[in-house]
């Protein structure tokens, strides 16, 4: 099954208007002796027999269908709402590629244009792009798009110990070959503050994570005199967030942002085994030719009419080259897409109470795993719908223990912060009813008095 | 025909969407970090947002609507079993961070794709982990310099790229730090030999070579192109965009390439998603594995599940699935394993299409271009005249309507119910109209589009206007780019603003 509609008719009548006999004759310029390799794969299947192979494969994990789950670190469960997947799943969105033709291409153009306007109008900056591979990546161009700001005369980029580590090693891969010092987290255990005595004329970006990787939240006053010494040495404050956390505390644009990043997963994507996701990217407007990726403005068409196209391609590859600010071509256009309908579904209100809900469930678990003796609740600061658990056992023994609950526990903090090892970061969103957390409860407390054993 | 933006339907109080009661006491807010202002979001009706997008959707022109020939883009029709595939809950629903032992579909699912794509380039090993073609090329060039740095050979700082590359070939190179040099093309599309030789030194860290290249053209010197860089000491990167000429042709590893990316969305059948998402793992040759970067998935004999005995032959139960880094890895390119979803289609395009299949594919991509190129190349200059792939380049001018450019034949074949082909690229061709079909195409859709270019070639000859204030019959007519990009406007603004 090759999806091909050619008969041997066509073929032949093809092969005659060419001028050639075979179609073997059009590989001749392929050197001989590698010419046509035998490509050991498995047999073909037909559709209903891959269905059933795939199905098996995917019946053999255990999914978050199954299980209550409390692990998010980056990933996370929310609620989608139908109409995202019935928007998505037009083959007009789905089947088009970058809109290069305008006159054709409105409907993609319109969403990319809507979904800027809505990253901008929860992060609170001006002007936001179409978008990057996942968080992570965007954090990246974020650093490389304050080298450029600082016109290649900065070479060190902050980062705090608490922007999750996966983020961390992302920007030091991107950067490896362009001189850039990765610095600021050598102690896992520093605090903000301490990140300010770093700040040098040679910095170009401080980058921190609001709620950060623990889940807490330092205050917007600490976070806004982190700004303020970033901009007093010439720097630019990069903050990369929780999207959904804007439906309730405030956005990074009030304590000092110039650029906001982050991970829009959470808004309408299933966790999919970690992609495709969605890196958001925004920042204040007198960046906006420094930045990476596609964007698109409003114009008008010969007659008059308000349409939408791609702009300040001057920017990019395909123009630039070399020079251009980025490599970025296909980006992460459907899952932008599916992050608007989401935000348009929910709208300001719905945000707001699936925010709430986050903090309110998360709030309610902590409270109740803080009695349970043997564990403690690391809550020294606010925290939004992540907090830290310490544990009385290694969190891989309490989560193999969990999972015969059907729970899916937390992720295992001394994987990436030795100084937290039996410290677990639990996650409560708005799909962890009072029940599901009750059950986590009542697990811990009979794994933690040794009974689940 | 345009349609309001969706914040031009929001009226204060509507909500799309229905969320649980709090069934917890509420805990305190912390009152210093409460937003006072509401982010700005649309409030809409659900009937009123599925009407927006469902009438947005058709001012789009999609491969499921008609023939999409977009130049190095593959826009190949793409099975729906794909969909429905990656979106099975045992796939959707797992977590990245989930412990192996949970995941072992998924595992094993990445390991076999892993294997197939190695199988069909001929490359020792592949990291399914860049998320595009772009991070994929980015990904093997920090390999290549990555590679002379272990061997202590620094002084290595250029990439030598064709002056027909795509522009992600040097955007990614600066991007590593790295230098670029751009090697002019010879009067058969070919790289020039001799300025080949004139730029290989031991400056040289490798060549990213697009093959066949974007002239759609097979190199006829390539085993010389890489003898040549290999002997000077540098690496040979293929471009994977191309793929789709070469399955079961030719394996790029066996044509003398040491590191290459792979489009799955291109050549293993994702659709395109309006830009996106795309994945870009990136193949190497064994020399290479250890820098790729992590985590890859590795096979291992799982002690406790085995229980064959001496001389018995491992089956499937006998082996997990474990992530694991390779020695001298380059480092994570993003969060978690990659664009899982795009691997899951392209597992279930490999499946179903077979080593038969997907040779199929490429035989008939192939055929596609060429019978295109023959019929047209009557009628529109053909710059490089030889067999192509998968793809070809006409020139979009005609001798006898001098004022026609090929933007007027890509705009005036929109009013024939068509997607233009890639406009002004590769630039080494004036008013290049680049031309891929893919294998999906009957004889009927390209007839009819040859049909379309003939007609329209009539026609700028007897109307030209017509070609000039085209395209006539779409949404909107001809935007006006210039006004875009000289006063942004790239969000709404509320009307007070």
């Amino acid at each position: 099954m090759s999806y091909v509609p050619h008969t041997d008719a066509d073929r032949r009548e093809m092969l005659a208007a060419i001028g050639v006999r075979s179609v073997e004759e059009l590989f001749a310029v392929v050197p001989e002796s590698v010419r046509f390799p035998e490509l050991r794969l498995p047999e073909p299947l037909s559709e209903a027999e891959v269905m059933e192979e795939l199905r098996a494969l995917a019946d053999s994990n255990a999914d978050l269908d199954h299980l209550a789950c409390f692990l998010g670190a980056g990933a996370y469960r929310h609620y989608i709402p139908s109409v995202v997947q019935h928007v998505i799943g037009r083959s007009e969105f789905y089947t088009a590629y970058t809109p290069y033709q305008p006159e054709i291409s409105q409907g993609t153009l319109q969403t990319i244009f809507e979904y800027q306007s809505m990253i901008c109008g929860l992060t609170g900056m001006e002007v936001s792009n179409a978008s990057h591979y996942d968080g992570a990546t965007a954090m990246a161009e974020a650093v490389i798009m304050a080298m450029s700001v600082a016109r290649g005369k900065r070479r060190k980029a902050i980062v705090a110990p608490t922007v999750h580590p996966q983020y961390r090693q992302v920007v030091r891969t991107y950067t490896q070959g362009m001189g850039v010092r990765v610095v600021g987290d050598e102690d896992l255990t520093a605090d903000l503050s301490r990140l300010a005595d770093l700040i040098d004329g040679d910095t170009a970006c401080v980058i921190v994570q609001v709620p950060d990787f623990l889940g807490g939240l330092e205050s917007p006053a600490t976070l806004s005199a982190l700004a303020e010494a970033t901009h007093r040495a010439g720097a630019l404050f990069v903050v990369s967030v929780d999207p959904i956390s804007l439906g309730l505390l405030k956005p990074p644009s009030e304590y000092g942002a110039d650029i906001v990043v982050g991970e829009g997963q959470s808004l309408g994507l299933p966790p999919s085994f970690g992609g495709p996701y969605l890196g958001f990217f925004a920042c204040r407007e007198e960046y906006v030719r420094r930045m990476a990726g596609r964007l698109v403005g409003e114009t008008v068409d010969s007659q008059g009419r308000r349409g939408y196209v791609l702009t300040l391609a001057t920017r990019e590859q395909h123009i630039r080259r070399e020079r251009a600010t980025s490599n970025i071509c296909t980006n992460e256009a459907l899952c932008a897409l599916a992050a608007s309908v989401y935000l348009a579904a929910l709208g300001p209100r719905g945000l707001r109470q699936v925010a709430e809900l986050c903090y309110h469930r998360s709030h309610y678990a902590a409270r109740r795993i803080a009695e349970l003796p043997g564990f403690a609740v690391l809550d020294s600061r606010p925290f939004f719908k992540e907090f830290v658990v310490r544990c009385p056992a290694p969190v891989e023994e309490i989560n193999d223990e969990l999972l015969e609950w059907d729970i899916l526990g937390g992720y295992d903090l001394g994987r990436d912060y030795p100084h937290l090892a039996g410290h677990m970061l639990l996650c409560v969103t708005e799909l962890n009813s009072r029940a599901q957390i009750d059950d986590l409860v009542m697990a811990l407390r009979i794994i933690g008095e040794g009974g689940g054993e | 025909m345009t349609e309001k933006l969706i914040y031009e339907l929001s009226r204060p109080g509507r909500c799309a969407c229905f969320l649980p009661k709090t069934d917890v006491p509420p805990a305190e807010l912390p009152s210093e970090w409460v937003r006072e202002e509401a982010p700005l979001l649309p409030e809409v009706s659900e009937v009123d947002l599925v009407r927006h997008y469902v009438r947005l959707s058709q001012l789009n022109y999609g491969v499921d609507i008609g023939f999409y020939p977009l130049g190095s883009c593959t826009m190949k029709y793409n099975p729906k079993v794909n969909e429905e595939a990656c979106r099975l809950p045992g796939f959707a629903q797992t977590h990245p961070l989930q412990s192996e032992d949970t995941v072992q579909g998924n595992l094993r699912l990445m390991y076999e794709l892993q294997s197939y794509l190695a199988e069909i380039s001929g490359f020792a090993a592949v990291s399914l982990q860049p998320a595009a073609g772009a991070h994929g090329e980015f990904a093997g060039i920090l390999i290549m310099r990555a590679y002379h740095h272990d061997r202590g050979d620094t002084g290595r700082t250029r990439i030598l790229i064709p002056d027909s590359a795509h522009g992600t070939n040097p955007a990614s190179t600066t991007m590593s730090g790295l230098e670029v040099v751009q090697l002019k093309s010879d009067a058969r599309g070919n790289v020039d030999l001799d300025d080949l030789r004139a730029h290989l030194d031991d400056r040289v860290i490798g060549m990213m070579l697009t093959n066949p290249n974007t002239l759609g053209l097979f190199d006829e010197h390539l085993e010389e192109v890489a003898r040549l860089v290999h002997g000077a000491g540098g690496l040979m990167y293929g471009d994977g965009a191309n793929l789709n000429a070469l399955m079961g042709i030719a394996k790029p590893a066996e044509l003398g390439f040491d590191v290459m990316h792979f489009n799955l969305h291109k050549t293993f059948s994702t659709p395109h998603g309006g830009g996106g998402p795309g994945s870009g793992p990136v193949g190497v040759t064994a020399e290479l594995a250890r820098f790729l970067p992590g985590p890859i998935v590795v096979r291992v004999l799982d002690e406790e599940a085995c229980t064959c005995g001496p001389g018995d032959e491992h089956d499937e139960f006998c082996y997990r699935y474990e992530l694991s880094e390779p020695a001298s890895s380059i480092g994570r390119l993003k969060a978690f394993y990659g664009n899982f979803g795009v691997m899951v289609r392209a597992y279930t395009y490999i499946r179903m299409l077979g080593a038969k299949g997907l040779r199929q594919a490429s035989e008939d991509a192939v055929l596609n271009a060429n019978y295109l190129q023959a019929r047209l190349k009557q009628v529109y200059p053909l710059p490089y005249d030889r067999p192509c792939m998968h793809e070809f380049v006409l020139e979009g001018r005609l001798p006898d309507a001098p004022e026609i450019r090929a933007l007027d034949v890509s705009k005036r074949l929109m009013d024939y119910g068509m997607h233009p082909p890639t406009n002004y690229f590769p630039l080494i061709v004036h008013e290049a109209l680049m031309i891929e079909p893919t294998e999906t195409e009957s004889k009927e859709s390209l007839d009819a589009f040859v049909d379309a270019m003939l007609r329209i070639a009539e026609e700028a000859r007897t109307q030209p206007e017509l070609l000039h204030g085209a395209p006539h019959t779409t949404p909107v007519g001809r935007l006006d780019e210039v006004r875009a990009a000289r006063e942004p406007r790239l969000r709404w603004r509320p009307p007070a603003d």
